[in-house]
C-alpha cells in the first residue's frame, strides 16, 4: 500500500535492468461502465502501475487530447465518486501501484482529509496534482501522510537548483519530471531536455525520477526511460480510447501501444 | 473594521485568498516577474516612463465630472469617472502599459494575453504595438463572434487573435488557453493578464497597475468624498482600481457583479454573490463551482463579465467588509446603456451599465446621497448586440 507499493515497483523495475511504465488514463473513458477494461488490458499489455486521471473541467497542465478526455469522462457520468469507484476497481483487478491524479480545486472541495481518506480507501497508492507546486502542498501532504498516501511533485526544465531541493526536501514519493515546457501532448521533436534534469535532479536527490509531458512513441519513451525511474505516456494513449469506435476497439488498440512502448523500456 | 493589504503576504495570499496555484513549470516565471515588477515599481525611472506614457498616449487623467440630468432622474448626486476616454475605450490600457513596459525591462520580446469582451485584448495590442512587442491574444469563439468589431481593432493593431474553442468558448476558456500558452512561450514571453486575477503576483501587480484611477479621482475630489463609489466586477480589475485607493476612507464600496439571466436560474457570472471559495487559474478565490469542485460556465450578456470567478482581493474585500457586492441583470444592464446615453450623452459599455443600473435600483437607499460611478468602459463595442436585442424585444 501507498509508499511501499510505488517503492517496490521502482525496486522491481531497476533490478530488472529498466524504467517502470506508468500509462495514463483518464478515468471513465469511454464510459463508466467500460473504464475497468482499458486499464485491465494496457495491465495485460506491460503496465507496471497507472497513473488515473480523475476528469476535470479546467486541466491547465493539460493539451487538447486529455481536455477532451476530460471532457467526454465527465458527460459520460464521470463525477467524483464515480471516478474513484473506478480507480477501486483498476486498483483491485491489476493488483497494479495506482496513482491518482486530478487538480486542487475537487481536493479543496471535498475537504483535502476527507479525500485522501477517500482515496486511500479506494486503494490508491499516490496523488498527483499538476497545479499544486511544493510551495502550496503543505497541507496535502500531511493529509496524504495521515492516510498512507504517497504525493508526486514536479520539476521543470526551468526549475533551478533551489527548486529542486525545495521538492526534495518534501519527501515526494517520487518525482515528476517535465520532459518538454508546455503541456501534455504528442510531439515530434521531444526528449531534448531529459538527460540534462535527470542530471540535475540527481545532484540533489536520490527520489525515484518519472518523465512525463511530451511523451508518447517507444523511442522517446527509451530515450527518458535510460535517465529515469520510470515514464508516464498519457495523450498518446487518451487520444486511442477516443478515436476508438467501442471499448474493445480502444482495448485493443491500447494494449498494442503499451506493449510497443512497454517492450522498448526493456531494450 | 478591517483594514486593506498593501501588498499580499510571501505567499501572495489576501487573507485566506490569492496564493499561486500553477504548474511547476510556471513557479519560476511567476517568481521572476514578482521580483522584476517589485524592482520596476521602486524605480522611479520605470514609474515615471508609466506615467508619462498614461498621460501622454492614454490621455490621462481622464475626467470626473458630475451627471446632472442622470442625477435629476434618479434623485441620488451623481459623478462619473470616465475611464470610457482613455485611449482604447477603457480603462484596461493601464495595465497593458504596465505589464508591457515591465516584458520590456525584462528583455521579453513577445507577450500573450486573453481577452472577454475584447477590450483587453485591444489594449494589450495597442501596447505591444506602442511597445515594439509581437502580440498574440486568446479569445473564446463564441466571444469572438460577439465582438467581432474588437476582433478586427486587434488585427489592423498587428495582433494575432487566436480563437478557443474549448469549454463555453468564452473568457474562462481564453484564461486558460492563455496560461497553456504561456507554458510553452514562457522563455520569451510575457502573460498580460487583463485582470485581477491569476497567480500571485497578477492579482497584486494588476491593482497596482489599475489604482491610478481612484488615485486620480482622490486628487480630482479635492476632499470632497462621495457617500458611495460603485463599480462593475467580472475579474474585476476597475472596480480595484478604483477601490483600493478610496478603501478606509469612509466612502461606500459596491461591486457590481452580472446576475445574468438571474442569480436563481444558475446562469449568471455572480462569483461574489453566489459563489463558493475554491482555486480558478491559479488563485484561490469565491468562484462558480459544482458539488464536485468542477468549474461551471458563467453567463452574462456582457464578456467581459462572463467569468466565473473573480480577483481573490474583492474575495479579501468581501468576506472583511471593505465593499459590498451586488448583482444586476442583463435586461437591467440593457436599460443602463440607454439610461445614461439619453441622460448624458455617453454609451457604456454592456459592462458599466451594470453599475449605472445599480444606482437606479437602489435609487432610494442612496436617495440625497452623493454617488460616484467608475464608467469603466465605452460601448462602441456593444452597438451591434445592443442592436440584436432590441430587435429580438420587438
Amino acid at each position: 500500500m501507498g509508499r511501499t507499493a510505488i517503492r517496490d515497483m521502482f525496486a522491481r523495475t531497476k533490478a530488472e535492468g529498466r524504467a517502470a511504465f506508468l500509462p495514463f488514463m483518464t478515468a471513465g473513458l469511454p464510459t463508466p461502465a467500460e473504464s475497468l477494461s482499458l486499464f485491465q488490458a494496457m495491465a495485460d499489455a506491460g503496465a507496471d502501475g497507472f497513473e488515473v486521471g480523475i476528469p476535470y473541467t479546467d486541466p491547465l497542465m493539460d493539451g487538447p487530447v486529455i481536455q477532451r478526455g476530460s471532457d467526454t469522462a465527465i458527460r459520460a457520468g464521470a463525477t467524483l465518486d464515480v471516478s474513484v469507484s473506478i480507480l477501486k476497481s483498476v486498483a483491485a483487478a491489476t493488483s497494479k501501484p495506482t496513482i491518482a491524479m486530478t487538480y486542487v480545486n475537487p481536493i479543496f472541495r471535498r475537504g483535502v482529509d476527507r479525500f485522501c481518506a477517500e482515496l486511500a480507501g479506494a486503494g490508491a497508492d499516490a496523488l498527483i496534482v499538476p497545479d499544486l507546486p511544493v510551495d502550496e502542498s503543505q497541507s496535502l501532504r500531511i493529509a496524504a501522510e495521515r492516510h498512507g498516501l504517497g504525493v508526486v511533485l514536479f520539476v521543470a526544465p526551468t526549475s533551478d537548483a533551489g527548486r529542486i531541493e525545495a521538492v526534495a526536501a518534501a519527501d515526494p514519493v517520487f518525482i515528476y519530471a517535465v520532459a518538454e515546457m508546455g503541456v501534455t501532448g504528442e510531439r515530434t521533436d521531444s526528449g531534448s531536455h531529459v538527460e540534462a534534469i535527470a542530471e540535475r535532479v540527481r545532484k540533489v536527490t536520490d527520489a525515484p525520477i518519472v518523465f512525463g509531458v511530451g511523451i508518447s512513441n517507444p523511442e522517446q519513451a527509451a530515450a527518458a526511460g535510460r535517465v529515469a525511474d520510470g515514464v508516464i505516456v498519457g495523450s498518446a494513449l487518451v487520444r486511442r480510447a477516443l478515436e476508438a469506435d467501442s471499448a474493445d476497439a480502444a482495448c485493443q488498440s491500447l494494449a498494442t501501444a503499451v506493449s510497443a512502448i512497454a517492450e522498448a523500456l526493456r531494450t | 473594521m478591517s483594514k486593506r493589504l498593501e501588498r499580499p503576504d510571501a505567499q501572495g495570499r489576501f487573507g485566506e485568498f490569492g496564493g499561486r496555484f500553477a504548474p511547476e513549470t510556471l513557479m519560476p516565471a511567476l517568481a521572476e516577474t514578482e521580483r522584476a515588477f517589485d524592482e520596476a515599481w521602486a524605480d522611479p525611472v520605470f514609474v515615471d516612463e508609466f506615467h508619462r506614457i498614461l498621460r501622454e498616449f492614454v490621455g490621462r487623467p481622464t475626467p470626473l465630472h458630475a451627471a446632472p440630468r442622470l442625477s435629476e432622474a434618479l434623485g441620488v448626486n451623481v459623478l462619473l469617472k470616465r475611464e470610457d476616454l482613455a485611449h482604447t475605450g477603457a480603462h484596461k490600457i493601464n495595465n497593458a502599459i504596465g505589464q508591457g513596459l515591465l516584458a520590456k525591462r525584462m528583455g521579453k520580446t513577445k507577450v500573450i494575453a486573453e481577452t472577454g469582451a475584447g477590450q483587453h485584448g485591444v489594449a494589450t495590442a495597442t501596447a505591444a504595438a506602442y511597445l515594439g512587442l509581437e502580440c498574440k491574444v486568446y479569445m473564446g469563439a463564441v466571444d469572438i463572434e460577439r465582438q467581432a468589431l474588437n476582433v478586427l481593432r486587434m488585427e489592423i493593431l498587428g495582433t494575432e487573435v487566436v480563437p478557443v474553442t474549448s469549454g463555453a468558448g468564452t473568457l474562462k476558456d481564453a484564461v486558460s488557453e492563455a496560461m497553456r500558452a504561456w507554458v510553452t512561450t514562457v522563455e520569451d514571453s510575457h502573460y498580460i493578464i487583463g485582470s485581477v486575477v491569476g497567480p500571485h503576483p497578477f492579482p497584486y501587480m494588476v491593482r497596482e497597475f489599475q489604482k491610478i484611477i481612484g488615485d486620480e479621482i482622490l486628487e480630482q475630489l479635492n476632499g470632497n468624498l462621495p457617500d458611495v463609489a460603485v463599480a462593475c466586477v467580472g475579474g474585476g480589475s476597475n472596480a480595484m482600481g478604483m477601490f483600493f485607493p478610496l478603501a478606509e476612507s469612509g466612502i461606500e464600496l459596491v461591486g457590481v457583479e452580472a446576475a445574468g439571466e438571474g442569480i436563481l436560474t444558475g446562469r449568471h457570472g455572480a462569483s461574489i454573490t453566489a459563489g463558493t471559495p475554491g482555486v480558478l487559474h491559479g488563485t484561490r478565490t469565491l468562484m462558480l463551482q459544482d458539488a464536485d469542485g468542477q468549474v461551471q460556465e458563467a453567463h452574462s450578456i456582457s464578456a467581459g463579465l462572463d467569468y466565473p470567478g473573480v480577483g481573490p482581493e474583492h474575495a479579501y474585500f468581501a468576506t472583511t467588509g471593505l465593499a459590498r457586492y451586488v448583482a444586476v441583470d442583463d435586461e437591467s444592464a440593457l436599460e443602463g446603456v440607454e439610461l445614461l446615453a439619453r441622460t448624458e450623452g455617453i454609451i457604456p459599455a454592456l459592462e458599466s451599465a451594470h453599475a449605472v443600473i445599480w444606482v437606479k435600483q437602489a435609487a432610494a437607499e442612496l436617495a440625497g446621497k452623493t454617488v460616484l460611478i467608475n464608467v469603466s468602459g465605452r460601448g462602441d463595442k456593444d452597438v451591434e448586440q445592443i442592436g440584436r436585442f432590441r430587435e429580438e424585444r420587438r
